[in-house]
């Protein structure tokens, strides 16, 4: 009997409010970590010039002075450093029981997951807006037009959600902040070993079907697309709509392999 | 329904740590319960089995008439946990923390705000709500943490060590805090190693070691098995122990002789008398001591008197981060 009316008065929250609660929840204490923003900001700033002005000299990419080769790149793999902090947070929450209290809550434990993932990706957009107007800044420019540079970025956001079930899943992973720096290590060799900084041409023959064919490069090669132009496609063996298709491809199958996983692990009793 | 926890046969291991090894549990209305025991007995195991948390592998546990394997979601709705880490956000105040723990119960804005009003109020942090919590004190933080758990007002509230890592003067604060919640008619059901909390706060007291239950009943049952304060002796030199402890023979409990630390112990009923008895008698042989004290007994002590063994302290720790948990 009690049972009964103890129910009636404590239904729990549905899929969108609790969602918006806990994504709420993340943006807050981003906003209100200002070490987290200038220092992440800084450290994008001071990477970017270092590409752009120390080894840019003697990157030669052909057709296009680097810093329009570079800036696409740049901003793309923005995406993945960003990417590592959220999994520190999602570990940081699994060590420190917050995401027990979560699960022992009457909400559906999609809403925590989803909360999650909507919040980093509003984050990224503004690391992302800021290191776009970073790179204006040191001489990059658009040689397409309005739209296709607004595509270019939303793109951008749209990888980033999709990296970001990725980086949940790792947080869920480790379970602990060091450990989730660890496993992040995967960053380096996906940001670096693609067309971010250098075309893949001048690599080994041996890393290139790697460097060729894994997201971020078909990512940065659409983003370089739609901000640059046939200047760009060129250089390149495909169209714009191709690096396009195959970068929405890659979306879809980072979010069917890791939002699963990440739930799952999530939910796991 | 006259339980509101009641574990039958519970068992739950890791690989091949048996964290619960066939647990019997009964956990009443309207009383605090507390499960006691050393690091590692499955407390810990089992307060997240009840919270929904981990799945047991065998047995049954109802909370509220409602079995956590079959329905989950309706044990959630009856339950508000508070684990042995304070589950706030460091970069909110204390007032958001909780309106927005009262959302997620499902109340609307206004009721969310209202309840986390009085739930500031109650736990006295009213002056301090509107502070961001990384500016808090470690007893405060647990406190909220404890606020956030009644936020929804559950019927049932599940508190893991409560009090572990907290300085003696928050630790009486959290004390009077639960006081009354459970003046407030929530029942309660908490974990803990110090047999001082349990006799503080528990109408109920359970004992578990190594996933079972080795001993159950009221504060007053379980110190008159055990004994209800230790007499020590701390004597000056070791050649004199074996003088103490005879001396101190017939007082109460089997002397327990400590050769590394000088000190005899002896469990007695009423602490006051005996403690003069056994001045007299070390007086009378004219054996020099340090010094004499009288104390509440330890866990280890209860558990030694009960189980004519002492605690376990290879055993493993709980295994407290499951995955994803």
């Amino acid at each position: 009997m009690t049972a009964t009316t103890t129910v009636a008065t404590r239904p729990g929250a549905g899929l969108a409010p609790s969602a918006v609660a806990v994504a709420l929840r993340t943006i807050r204490k981003f906003v209100r970590t200002p070490q987290l923003i200038v220092v992440g900001t800084i450290q994008g700033a001071l990477f970017l010039l270092i590409f752009r002005y120390v080894f840019g000299g003697s990157i030669g990419v052909g057709g296009l002075p680097y810093v329009d080769f570079l800036v696409p790149g740049f901003v793309t793999t923005t995406i993945l450093f960003a990417g590592t902090g959220a999994a520190a947070g999602v570990a940081e929450d699994v060590e420190h029981g917050f995401f027990d209290r979560l699960r022992s809550l009457p909400i559906p434990r999609l809403s925590v997951m989803a909360g999650r993932s909507l919040a980093d990706t509003a984050l990224l957009g503004f690391t992302l807006a800021v290191t776009t107007a970073i790179g204006f800044a040191v001489g990059f420019r658009v040689h397409t037009d309005l739209a296709a540079s607004l595509a270019a970025f939303g793109l951008c956001v749209v990888y980033g959600f999709a990296f970001e079930w990725m980086f949940i899943t790792m947080g869920l992973v480790a379970r602990n902040a060091q450990a989730a720096q660890g496993l992040s290590m995967i960053v380096f060799p996906l940001t670096f070993v693609s067309s971010a900084y250098v075309p893949v041409a001048t690599m080994p023959s041996w890393m290139r079907p790697f460097a060729e064919n894994q997201p971020i490069t078909v990512m940065v090669d659409a983003v370089r697309c739609l901000t640059q132009g046939s200047r760009v496609e060129a250089l390149l063996p495909h169209h714009t709509a191709y690096y396009v298709g195959m970068s929405l491809l890659w979306t879809v199958a980072l979010i069917a392999a890791f939002a699963p996983v990440a739930i799952a692990r999530f939910s796991h009793r | 329904m006259e339980h509101i926890v009641e574990a039958r046969g519970l068992t739950k291991s890791y690989g091949t740590v048996r964290a619960l090894a066939g647990l019997d549990l009964v956990a009443r209305r309207g009383r605090v319960a507390a499960v006691l025991g050393p690091n590692g007995a499955g407390k810990t195991t089992f307060v997240r089995a009840v919270a929904t948390l981990v799945q047991p592998d065998g047995g049954s546990l109802r909370v509220a008439g409602f079995d956590v394997v079959r329905q989950p979601a309706h044990v959630r709705r009856v339950i508000g946990l508070a684990g042995q880490s304070a589950a706030v956000e460091d970069a909110m105040t204390g007032r958001e923390n909780l309106e927005m723990v009262g959302r997620l119960f499902g109340l609307d804005r206004a009721a969310a705000r209202a309840a986390t009003t009085a739930v500031l109020d109650q736990l006295q942090l009213g002056a301090d709500a509107d502070r961001l919590v990384r500016t808090y004190s470690g007893g405060m933080r647990r406190r909220l943490d404890l606020g956030a758990s009644l936020v929804g007002s559950p019927r049932l509230l599940l508190l893991d060590e409560p009090t572990t890592g907290l300085d003696p003067r928050s630790r009486i604060e959290l004390w009077d805090a639960i006081r009354a919640m459970v003046a407030g008619g929530t029942d309660v059901l908490l974990t803990t190693q110090y047999l001082e909390e349990a006799d503080q706060l528990a109408a109920d007291i359970v004992i578990i070691d190594q996933g079972r239950v080795i001993a159950e009943g009221t504060p007053s049952e379980l110190k008159s098995r055990a004994g209800r304060d230790v007499i020590e002796v701390h004597a000056r030199d070791r050649a004199a122990l074996p003088l103490v402890a005879e001396a101190l023979r017939g007082l109460g409990g089997e002397p327990r002789v400590e050769i590394a630390t000088r000190r005899v112990a002896i469990t007695v009923d009423t602490g006051t008398d005996r403690l003069m008895d056994a001045v007299r008698a070390l007086d009378s042989r004219g054996i020099d001591i340090e010094d004499i004290a009288l104390r509440r007994p330890t866990l280890d002590e209860v558990f030694l008197t009960l189980t004519g063994k002492p605690v376990d302290t290879a055993e493993p720790q709980d295994r407290r981060r499951h995955p994803a948990a």
